[in-house]
């Protein structure tokens, strides 16, 4: 009977205790919750990155399961304090290169397409050109200053032959 | 009467050796997409292909022998078991039990060697799945895809059994239904 009267005793001290314990640990979640970096800054990257199961897929919007668990590693990785490079650069490094949206800033890879657009310009352009304006063009009218343009010896000795015919 | 012929002057066209260099250039780049594509409707590499040499780094816990990496060639005289697999791959969980059973059978032999390859795939869900299943053969993670490539995977998972001599002998796609069907395949090797 001793006891229960003592137990009556420490049952609101005790009740208190343990409000204020759960308190604490919904106010500890919510802390940890506000450590966490939000979808935003997780698409923020994850929309530069690109699933190589599901081609052709941003991984911000890709909804399979590969993705999310990506998605995850990202939060996880700004959590800890990595910059946005850094995780790009662990991403190449686990996945390859094709996983980002744009190449690797190589200078082959902007100077070979540019160069190969420039060189297949450049033959068009020339192709077109000789094609409506042909290497040599005979004129239909006869002119006095023939003689001013250089000649090719068939046309020289031809022309030739018809003078001494005259 | 005279009459004369006008002849317009020569057209200089473009020097030879740029042509040369243009055409080289663009057939250089038709070459690259048509073996894009050829390489795209190849499928896997296929059985008789001696494998070329490549290294897998190994998650802790899942070393070979004590060793982070391992290298194909240093197991030259094993038959070598290549399972690519990943966490979020339903099928993978298929065959993941008979691919233990079948380690945990052939493992002291020492001639048979199981790697998991654990393909596009973040570390602590593939934890999460190898502890799940109780895996313990060797596995790591492919690298930027070097592995997976040059065997041109399809999807995962896939097996390939490489023989004494490092050439490829079987390849299986998709998961294994049996241990009797891994047995099947690796008995023979066995007895060569």
């Amino acid at each position: 009977m001793l006891n229960r009267a003592k137990l009556r005793n420490y049952a609101l001290p005790l009740a208190l205790l343990a409000a204020l314990a759960v308190s604490l640990l919904f106010v500890m979640t919510a802390l940890a919750q506000d450590d966490m970096p939000t979808d935003d800054e997780v698409n923020k990257i994850a929309k530069d990155l690109y699933c190589p199961v599901c081609e052709s897929t941003p991984l911000d919007v890709c909804p399979t399961e590969a993705c999310r668990q990506w998605r995850e590693l990202i939060r996880q990785q700004l959590a800890e304090g990595k910059s946005e490079e850094e995780i790009k650069q662990y991403f190449v490094t686990y996945y390859g290169a094709r996983v980002l949206s744009e190449p690797p800033n190589r200078l082959a890879s902007y100077l070979v397409p540019a160069l190969a657009f420039l060189a297949g310009a450049f033959l068009l352009f020339r192709g077109f050109r000789m094609w409506l304006k042909p290497l040599a063009v005979e004129s239909a009218v006869p002119t006095e200053d023939a003689e001013a343009f250089p000649q090719d010896e068939y046309i020289r000795r031809m022309e030739e032959e018809l003078k001494k015919r005259k | 009467m005279t009459e004369s012929t006008n002849i317009a002057p020569a057209r200089k066209g473009v020097p030879l050796w740029v042509q040369v260099i243009i055409w080289v250039f663009l057939a250089g780049l038709l070459g690259i997409v048509a073996m894009g594509l050829n390489r795209a409707q190849q499928g896997t590499i296929q059985p008789g292909h001696a494998v070329d040499d490549f290294t897998l780094p190994l998650y802790s816990g899942y070393e070979y022998q004590g060793a982070s990496e391992v290298k194909l060639s240093e197991l030259r005289g094993k038959i070598v078991v290549i399972n690519f697999w990943a966490s979020w791959c339903k099928p993978c969980e298929q065959e993941a039990a008979e691919l233990q059973s079948a380690w945990e059978q052939y493992e002291p032999t020492g001639e048979v060697v199981f790697l998991g390859v654990d393909y596009v795939d973040t570390e602590p869900q593939a934890r999460v799945y190898l502890k799940k299943f109780g895996i313990t053969f060797p596995n790591g993670p492919d690298l930027a895809t070097r592995i997976s490539q040059y065997f041109r995977i399809k999807g995962v998972p896939e097996t390939y059994f490489i023989d004494r001599e490092g050439v490829l002998r079987y390849v299986q796609v998709g998961p294994f239904t049996s241990l009797q069907q891994i047995q099947n395949i690796i008995d023979p090797l066995l007895s060569e």
